[in-house]
């Protein structure tokens, strides 16, 4: 088989899909390097899972290409790609001992002796005193290593991944999420993670491929990826953002502009100035801008103390209309003039007894923990409200 | 104090009534169960024991049967018909290996490919009952008529030729041949080979298939890897539900065989309404069921099923 040589990067190029009329997936490139860990995140029916598909040779592209290093892949049947899946429903052979199964694809390529790879294979997964079972007679963490077992076994090109863990409470979750990490540490495979959970995507992969509507909103490192969003969809999706609507006062000089310049807005009065760098589209004097704060970046105090902020820093007053104790942080939510509901989240260090429901309270940020949006998209793109990811499938 | 003292009291009062909900709550499988076995003793059982002591009698029309526990009529049914018991599983078994290579294609079809056209051709298969068995089978007289098409055809292209090598036909006739009969046990038993087939098909999750295809099963091995195993459990009940009831079949060999084709059904039905041999009836009755129970029972634990449901 050809899953020896030398790997590559896993390319699509001008890939879509249609069924019908409805395009699952509208023309995509996007190249995955060999050896990263790689997620396609987003929402059901945003087409990660059809893109997956198409890498596995399980889904036709209606157009486009699919590169394994040098190969062209896109017409080779699934039994002749160097990738192998670890299925949502884990799909193991239910009449097949665990020994089997993980054996399974060792036996299709003619491979005799395979009592010792499966063996390691499973000590690998820490299911070897399970080999004799069948599946029914495992836990579903206990399926889904078999599951990553029996796709590993052949050392591919490529792991596909899809939705692996959809199955699992959050516990087994967590602890499956860094099993994963350790063993794709490990074995050295490019990984490729379909997935929904945003905190799953976050903590396991090293380049995050936000998808919506069937296209890619935006593609990076995690952390990248959170402090600057460019788009609605990616700001809310991946943890939450104050999204606030407001006018440009002073343009800068646009995101091709050094970290130096700045953009200045105001909103109900308030005056916001954001690094120019962090603004994802051009703004115009006098236009819209959408600019946003995560709710950890924000300090809040009360407004007794406003003099007690140091200035350059932005500020909002507002109102708690409510707060929520979750341990480790509060979760404020403050009604302002500039924008209702805005999101605040103060980690519990020393808790101001006057911040209660009800307080009069100033929020303030250092302005380099602000960006800004292009205006002309709907601010509860990627929200979880009901509004939100509907709304976005639907227009897709 | 007070609270100590007041719960010896409260169970005391409140047992009775939770135990006699419990007792009715525990009876009700039992009354779901007593139509069917009052059905099954009446119309199953009572007949058993009374043809069980059939067969032990001896005697005759005019002077009326006794029972004298003479099992001799066994050894001597036994002896006397054993080809035509030959037969019968012989025909039987063909008509069930038949259905199977029929019926597995179909079944595959409608289950994995046949989409929106599914229930149609589920309604199509079991079409046939709509009309009463012994009219399909009269219908098959017409079919395979002597000098009629279906048989020029098979003539012309040197199908009866291997058919006669094989014993199955004589010249160029099918209607009277073993060929005709199972044929017709063939077309009569399909559709209870199709139905467990295809719901056995049916309920294999078709990612099996794909994770199959992904781990370089060819599809030709993604069949016999897969498919074909996890359809076993159909397979069983689907030849089980052909050969049964095949075996013990008279219709078909009476209407389209001839005196040479004779099964086992038809002695049976012969002893009892021709000649009127009562106990000889009932003896090859009792002798063909312990035939098939055996074979059933060797079939099952060979197929190993229990591992599969």
């Amino acid at each position: 088989m050809t899953d020896k040589t030398a790997g590559g990067d896993v390319r699509l190029s001008g890939i879509s899909k249609h069924y019908g009329t409805f395009t699952a997936v509208h023309p995509l490139d996007l190249t995955i390097p060999q050896g990263s860990f790689f997620a396609l995140l987003g929402a059901s029916g945003c087409g990660k899972t059809t893109t997956l598909r198409m890498i596995a040779g399980l889904e036709e592209p209606s157009t486009g290409t699919v590169h394994l290093g040098d190969r062209e892949v896109t017409d080779l049947q699934p039994y002749k790609r160097p990738v192998n899946t670890v299925f949502q429903s884990y799909a193991l052979f239910p009449h097949l001992s665990i020994f089997e199964n993980v054996a399974f694809g060792l036996r299709r390529r003619g491979i005799k002796s395979v009592k010792k790879q499966v063996d390691d294979m499973l000590e690998l997964v820490q299911l070897g005193q399970f080999a004799q079972r069948k599946p029914h007679q495992l836990s579903g963490g206990q399926q889904q290593r078999v599951a990553v077992a029996r796709a590993l076994i052949n050392h591919p090109q490529v792991l596909l991944l899809d939705e692996p863990l959809g199955a699992l409470d959050l516990k087994l979750r967590r602890q499956m999420q860094l099993e994963l990490k350790r063993i794709q540490t490990e074995v050295g495979i490019t990984f490729v993670h379909v997935t929904h959970d945003q905190e799953e995507a976050m903590t396991m992969a090293d380049t995050v491929a936000v998808m919506n509507g069937g296209r890619v909103e935006q593609l990076g490192a995690p952390a990248e990826l959170y402090e600057n969003p460019g788009t609605t969809f990616v700001a809310n999706f991946l943890g939450t953002s104050n999204l606030i609507e407001a006018t440009v006062e002073t343009a800068g000089t646009g995101a091709a502009a050094g970290s130096g310049s700045e953009i200045v807005v105001s909103a109900s009065g308030a005056v916001l100035r954001l690094p120019a760098s962090r603004c994802a589209t051009t703004p115009r004097t006098g236009g819209k801008l959408l600019v946003g704060v995560r709710p950890e970046k924000i300090s809040l105090v009360h407004a007794d103390e406003e003099d007690t902020i140091a200035t350059g820093r932005n500020k909002i007053t507002g109102r708690i209309a409510d707060s929520s104790f979750i341990g480790v942080s509060t979760q404020y939510v403050i009604d302002s003039q500039v924008c209702p509901e805005l999101e605040v989240y103060a980690q519990n260090i020393e808790r101001d007894s006057r911040l209660v429901p009800g307080a009069e309270v100033i929020l303030h940020w250092n302005p380099e923990h602000t960006f800004g949006l292009d205006a002309a998209q709907s601010m509860l793109a990627g929200t979880m409200g009901d509004a939100g990811i509907e709304t976005v499938e639907e227009s897709a | 104090m007070t609270t100590t003292a007041a719960p010896p009291e409260a169970p005391a009062s409140t047992e009775p009534p939770v135990h006699r909900a419990s007792l009715r709550k525990r009876l009700i499988p039992y009354w779901l169960l007593l139509p069917g076995i009052l059905w099954l003793l009446v119309f199953f059982v009572l007949p058993m024991v009374y043809q069980a002591s059939t067969s032990v009698q001896t005697g005759s029309l005019e002077e009326g049967f006794k029972v004298t526990w003479h099992f001799g009529t066994y050894w001597d049914a036994f002896t006397e018909y054993y080809p035509q018991f030959l037969r019968s599983l012989l025909y039987a078994g063909t008509a069930t290996a038949l259905c199977l290579l029929l019926g597995y294609p179909l079944a595959y079809l409608i289950a994995f490919k046949a989409g929106r056209w599914r229930n149609l051709l589920l309604v199509l298969v079991i079409a046939p009952f709509f009309t009463s068995f012994l009219i399909r089978t009269l219908a098959w007289k017409t079919i395979l008529a002597d000098g009629g098409p279906v048989v020029a055809v098979l003539n012309n292209i040197g199908f009866l030729d291997v058919t006669s090598w094989l014993g199955m036909t004589e010249g160029d006739r099918v209607l009277a041949t073993p060929l005709a009969v199972v044929c017709g046990l063939t077309y009569n038993f399909l559709p209870f080979m199709i139905l467990p087939l295809y719901s056995s098909l049916e309920r294999i999750d078709t990612r099996l298939h794909e994770a199959a295809g992904d781990l370089y099963a060819r599809p030709a091995t993604v069949f016999r890897k897969v498919t074909f195993p996890l359809s076993m459990p159909g397979v069983v009940s689907g030849t089980l539900l052909t050969f049964i009831p095949a075996s013990g079949d008279y219709v078909n060999a009476e209407l389209l065989g001839s005196t040479d084709t004779r099964m086992i059904g038809n002695v049976i039905q012969s002893q009892y309404l021709r000649i009127l041999d009562y106990p000889t009836a009932a003896a090859l009755s009792f002798i063909l069921m312990a035939i098939v129970l055996i074979m059933v029972t060797i079939y099952i634990r060979r197929a190993g099923t229990e591992d599969l449901v």
